[in-house]
C-alpha cells in the first residue's frame, strides 16, 4: 500500500507515513498505549533531566568545587546526598554532571547518525567506487575494537570537555550504523517510486533528500536512540577508566573517583549510590525507549492487541 | 572456491592489523610529548632522582628506546619488532619486558571472562528459547524480565553493587584481587579454591548482566523460526513437543547465536576491562588501567595490540567456520548485496 501511495504522490510519502503513525495526538496516545515501555522510558529520561535542573535552584553550582564542604559526610539535611572525599556537595555534582553526560551522549549520537546517514545514502544510491571505498572503511573500522582507539586518543589529549569526548567517541562509532543504514537504503532504492522520481527528472541529491530520507526517517530515529545509548555507555566507561574529561563532574568521573578511593570497600555508601542510581536509571530509560521504538522503526512488528 | 575466499579473508585481516598497528604507532606521537622526559620530570618532582644531568639521562634513554631516530626509522623498527612479537620494555618497571607482563595477565582474563561468557550464553539462550515457546509456563517467562532489565546496566556498575552487598556488607566473598594477599600462586587445591572464590563476584556481575542480551537475541530468532512452514508440518506429523522444540525450533535458531558467541569471545579481552578494574582482578583489563595510570606507553600499546589481534583472529575463525557449518551462507557475499 505504501508503494502505491509512493508512486502517486512521491513528495509526500515519507512524512505521510509519520503523520499516519504519529501525526495526531490520538495517534501518539495509541502508539504509547501499544508500547508502554516508550512512555515509561521517556518519562524517566525527562524526569532525570528535570530533577537535575530543578536541583540547581536549591544548590549553588560552585559547591561542585573541591573543599567547599567537609569531606566524606553521610547524607544530612544540608547535604541530602552527602559529600565526597574531595569535599564536594554530591547534590551539586549530580545536578551538574547528569545533564553533562546526557548532552555528551546526544551530541555524539547526532553526529554519529548524521555521518552514517550521509555516507550510507551516498554509497547505496550511487554504488560503484564510492560504495566500495565506504564499505572497505566500514569493514576495517568495525574490525578494530573502538575502545582501543579511544584509549589512545584520550591518553594523548587529556583536556577534553564532556561534549568533546562525546564527539571523539562519535568519530569511531559510525561504522556499524553506516552498514545497517546502507543495507536499508539498498532495498529502498529498488522501489518503483525512485524510478518514477528519476524519470521525472529529479537528480541524485534531490531524490536522496526528498524521497529516500523521509521514507527511512523512523528507522533513522531508532538508530539515533541506539547511537546515543552506545555513546553514553562508552563515555562513562572511558571516564571510569580515568580517561577523558576528568576535570568535569560527569557521572563517569564521579564513578572513577569512587573506584580510585575504594569508596565501596571503605563503606562510603552514599558516595557511589547516587551516581549508580542515576546511571542505572539513564540506561534503563534508554533501553525502554529503544524497545518501545521497535514498532515505529519496523511497522511489521505491530501487535494486534 | 573456498580457498579463494579464505585467501581474501586473510588478506583483509592482514590490512586491518596493519592499519590498527599503525594507528597505535601514530596517535601517541601526535602530541609531541616525550614519555621518558615526563617520567623523569615526575620522578624529580617526587624527589627520587637527581636533577643534575637530566638532559644526558633523557638522551641515554631516548637512544635506548630508539626515540632519537627519524620517525620513519622508528616506524620500521616498530613494525619489525611487532613481527617478532617484541613489544619492548615497560617504562616504570624498566627491566621487565612488556610481553612477559601481558603474558602473565592473559590466563586470568581468559579464565574469568571466557568462562562467564560461556555460562551466560548457555543460560541466556535457554531462557530465550523457553520464553518464545508457546507451552512454557508463565513463571519462566516472568523470569526473563529482570534479566532483560539488568542487561541495560553496564557490567561494572552491577559489579560495584555486588561488591558492596557481598564483600562489604555480608563479607561472604573477597572483593579484591585474584587470590589472597599472602598467597603465592601454585598448583595446590587450596590455591585453586582461593582463585575460584575470588572470581565469583566478577563472574557473577558479567553473567547476570549479559544473560538478558542472549535471551533477547534467542527469543527473536525463535519467534521467526516458529513462523516457518516446517514447524506447522512438524506439528501436523504429530511429533512430540520436546522433539519439535529441541530439534526444530532451537536447532534452527542457534546458528546466529553461535556466530554472536564467537564474536563476543573476540571481545573478551576488551569487554572486561572495567570489571577487572572494579574488582582489582589481575587480568589484562586491570593491567591496562594501571598502565594508563602510570603513563606506561609501551605497555598500553602492547595491550592494545593484543586486543586487536584477538579480535582479528576470532573474526577470521568465524568467517572460516560459518560456511562449513551453514550451507546457506554464500561465499561471495559482496556479490549478493
Amino acid at each position: 500500500m505504501s508503494d502505491a501511495l509512493a508512486t502517486s504522490h512521491p513528495k509526500t510519502t515519507g512524512p505521510s507515513r509519520i503523520v499516519q503513525l504519529l501525526g495526531t495526538w490520538h495517534g501518539i496516545q495509541a502508539y504509547v498505549k501499544r508500547n508502554p515501555s516508550l512512555g515509561v522510558g521517556l518519562a524517566i529520561l525527562i524526569g532525570l533531566i528535570a530533577v537535575s535542573y530543578g536541583a540547581l535552584l536549591f544548590v549553588d553550582p560552585s559547591e561542585v568545587d573541591p573543599l567547599t564542604a567537609r569531606p566524606l559526610q553521610p547524607p544530612t539535611r544540608d547535604y541530602p546526598l552527602g559529600t565526597d572525599k574531595l569535599g564536594r556537595n554530591l547534590v551539586a555534582v549530580m545536578a551538574l554532571g547528569t545533564p553533562m553526560t546526557i548532552r555528551a551522549g546526544f551530541t555524539g549520537g547526532l553526529v554519529t547518525v548524521a555521518v552514517a546517514t550521509v555516507l550510507a545514502f551516498i554509497a547505496a544510491y550511487y554504488r560503484g567506487p564510492v560504495d566500495r571505498v565506504v564499505q572497505w572503511i566500514v569493514d576495517v573500522g568495525m574490525t578494530i575494537p573502538s575502545i582501543v582507539i579511544l584509549i589512545l586518543v584520550a591518553l594523548t589529549v587529556d583536556t577534553l570537555t564532556p561534549t568533546q569526548l562525546g564527539l571523539v567517541v562519535a568519530a569511531v562509532s559510525w561504522f556499524r550504523p553506516t552498514r545497517i543504514i546502507r543495507a536499508q537504503v539498498l532495498s529502498l532504492v529498488e522501489r518503483p517510486f525512485v524510478e518514477v522520481a528519476q524519470m521525472s527528472g529529479m537528480r541524485g541529491p534531490g531524490i536522496i533528500v526528498l524521497e529516500l530520507i523521509p521514507n527511512l526517517l523512523p528507522f533513522l530515529i531508532a538508530s539515533l536512540v541506539n547511537a546515543i545509548t552506545a555513546i553514553i555507555l562508552v563515555t562513562i566507561g572511558l571516564s571510569t577508566l580515568g580517561l577523558g574529561a576528568l576535570n568535569y563532574p560527569t557521572l563517569g568521573t564521579t564513578l572513577y573517583n569512587t573506584i580510585l578511593y575504594a569508596a565501596v570497600l571503605q563503606g562510603y555508601w552514599w558516595w557511589w549510590t547516587a551516581p549508580i542510581v542515576v546511571v542505572v536509571l539513564l540506561f534503563i530509560s534508554l533501553l525502554l525507549i529503544s524497545l518501545g521504538m521497535d514498532e515505529f522503526a519496523n511497522p511489521r512488528l505491530r501487535r494486534t492487541a | 572456491m573456498y580457498l579463494r575466499y579464505l585467501f581474501q579473508r586473510v588478506v583483509f585481516l592482514f590490512f586491518v592489523v596493519i592499519t590498527a598497528a599503525s594507528l597505535n604507532f601514530v596517535l601517541p606521537r601526535l602530541t609531541g610529548q616525550n614519555p621518558i622526559r615526563e617520567r623523569l620530570a615526575e620522578q624529580m618532582l617526587s624527589g627520587s632522582a637527581i636533577s643534575a644531568g637530566v638532559e644526558e639521562l633523557v638522551a641515554t634513554y631516548d637512544a635506548k628506546f630508539g626515540l632519537d631516530k627519524p620517525i620513519w626509522r622508528q616506524y620500521l623498527t616498530y613494525m619489525g619488532d611487532l613481527l617478532r612479537f617484541d613489544l619492548g620494555y615497560s617504562i616504570p618497571n624498566y627491566p621487565r619486558r612488556v610481553s612477559d607482563i601481558i603474558g602473565e595477565a592473559i590466563p586470568w582474563t581468559i579464565g574469568l571472562i571466557g568462562v562467564s561468557t560461556l555460562l551466560s550464553f548457555t543460560l541466556g539462550t535457554i531462557l530465550g528459547a523457553l520464553s518464545a515457546w508457546r507451552w512454557t509456563p508463565q513463571w519462566v517467562r516472568f523470569l526473563s524480565y529482570p534479566f532483560i532489565a539488568l542487561s541495560g546496566i553496564p557490567f561494572y556498575l552491577l559489579g560495584l553493587i555486588l561488591l558492596f552487598i557481598f564483600a562489604f556488607q555480608l563479607r561472604w566473598l573477597p572483593g579484591n584481587g585474584g587470590y589472597g594477599i599472602g598467597s603465592v600462586p601454585n598448583l595446590s587445591i587450596e590455591f585453586a579454591l582461593e582463585v575460584l572464590r575470588h572470581s565469583i563476584l566478577p563472574a557473577l556481575s558479567i553473567v547476570l548482566s549479559s544473560i538478558g542480551f542472549w535471551a533477547i537475541a534467542m527469543r527473536g530468532m525463535m519467534v521467526t523460526v516458529e513462523g516457518e512452514d516446517y514447524m506447522i508440518l512438524a506439528e501436523a506429523k504429530g511429533l512430540k513437543k520436546s522433539v519439535i522444540f529441541g530439534q526444530y525450533a532451537v536447532r534452527n535458531s542457534l546458528l546466529p547465536q553461535v556466530t554472536n558467541l564467537a564474536l563476543s569471545l573476540g571481545f573478551v579481552m576488551s569487554g572486561s576491562v572495567l570489571v577487572e578494574v572494579v574488582f582489582g582482578y589481575p587480568g589484562v583489563g586491570f593491567l591496562l588501567f594501571r598502565a594508563i595510570q602510570g603513563v606506561d606507553y609501551p605497555l598500553v600499546q602492547g595491550i592494545i595490540l593484543v586486543l586487536i589481534l584477538t579480535l582479528a583472529l576470532s573474526l577470521l575463525l568465524v568467517d572460516l567456520i560459518l560456511p562449513l557449518i551453514d550451507p546457506r551462507i554464500q561465499l561471495n557475499r559482496q556479490r549478493m548485496n
